[in-house]
């Protein structure tokens, strides 16, 4: 990954990482309701790994950004229910409900949308210092 | 000449280390969900002291190459925690957010005075 230069490149990655955040959380909720037939099929919740990316240069020492270094699927068994008159219920007439807990999704994503906010306020309080500082002396 | 940026140097050193500070509460703010990161700031007060006393290196002699360097540059310092969280990240946000308003009225108020400043000389070398 290129080397953080300014305050764009400090926010900006940020905003993108709460973004694939948010992705995820789209995705999740979209698939809350979903069932297989299988326990390998059923689908778990994607949860984005956030990791500290520090500037490489000496001179920019303690200055840092967040980048999303991967995204995994948690390890929680899909809930067994018994619906023998479903069309994908197994011999015994089970289905296996997608693994995602949705208060916990709709609290990620309030927390997302918060801190993508945060960091968009910080760009456009600084882009406006940076035009004051521009204008210096006039 | 020398006066002039005599005249100057104590608040471009306050804008440029204000200016670092943004980037630095700016860096806290971006990893506010980094599980393990550690929320750091600078002390701006023994920053501007250090930067003040320590300017570039006297020449003595013609062949003495001139420099701009800063024995030190500024040192990070790590913040201490009112309410550490269990992912052993120390960003609190409340806190970051009201270091970063100060800051921001800090430096607006050091580019006023450095404002201020550049328009008393104009209006000197005009002599209106």
């Amino acid at each position: 990954m290129s080397d953080i230069k300014n305050i764009f490149d400090i926010s900006g990655r940020a905003m993108a990482s709460q973004l694939v955040r948010l992705n995820t959380v789209a995705s999740n909720l979209a698939n809350a309701g979903t069932v297989s037939a299988t326990e390998e099929e059923a689908f778990r919740s994607l949860k984005p790994v956030f990791a500290t990316k520090f500037a490489d240069s000496f001179e920019n020492n303690g200055v840092s950004t967040v980048d999303v270094v991967g995204i995994e699927r948690v390890n929680r068994d899909p809930e067994r229910a018994f619906m023998p008159n479903h069309p994908s219920a197994d011999e015994d007439g089970y289905v296996y409900r997608a693994a995602v807990d949705e208060n916990e999704e709709m609290i990620e994503m309030v927390e997302a949308s918060r801190q993508y906010q945060n960091n968009v306020e910080v760009i456009s309080t600084l882009r406006a210092l940076m035009m004051r500082t521009i204008s210096m002396g006039k | 000449m020398n006066k002039i940026s005599a005249h100057l140097d104590f608040h471009a050193q306050a804008l440029a280390l204000r200016s670092r500070r943004n980037e630095v509460l700016a860096s806290n703010i971006a990893n506010a969900a980094t599980p393990n990161f550690k929320a750091r700031d600078l002390d701006f007060d023994a920053e501007i002291r250090h930067h003040i006393g320590a300017g570039p290196l006297r020449t003595t002699d013609d062949q003495h190459l001139p420099t701009m360097l800063n024995p030190v540059r500024d040192r990070m310092l790590f913040r201490d925690p009112i309410n550490p969280s269990m992912d052993g990240n120390t960003v609190e946000m409340a806190v970051e957010q009201m270091e970063f308003s100060e800051n921001v009225v800090r430096y607006q108020t050091t580019l006023t005075f450095l404002n201020r400043r550049i328009s008393g000389l104009m209006s000197a070398i005009r002599g209106e």
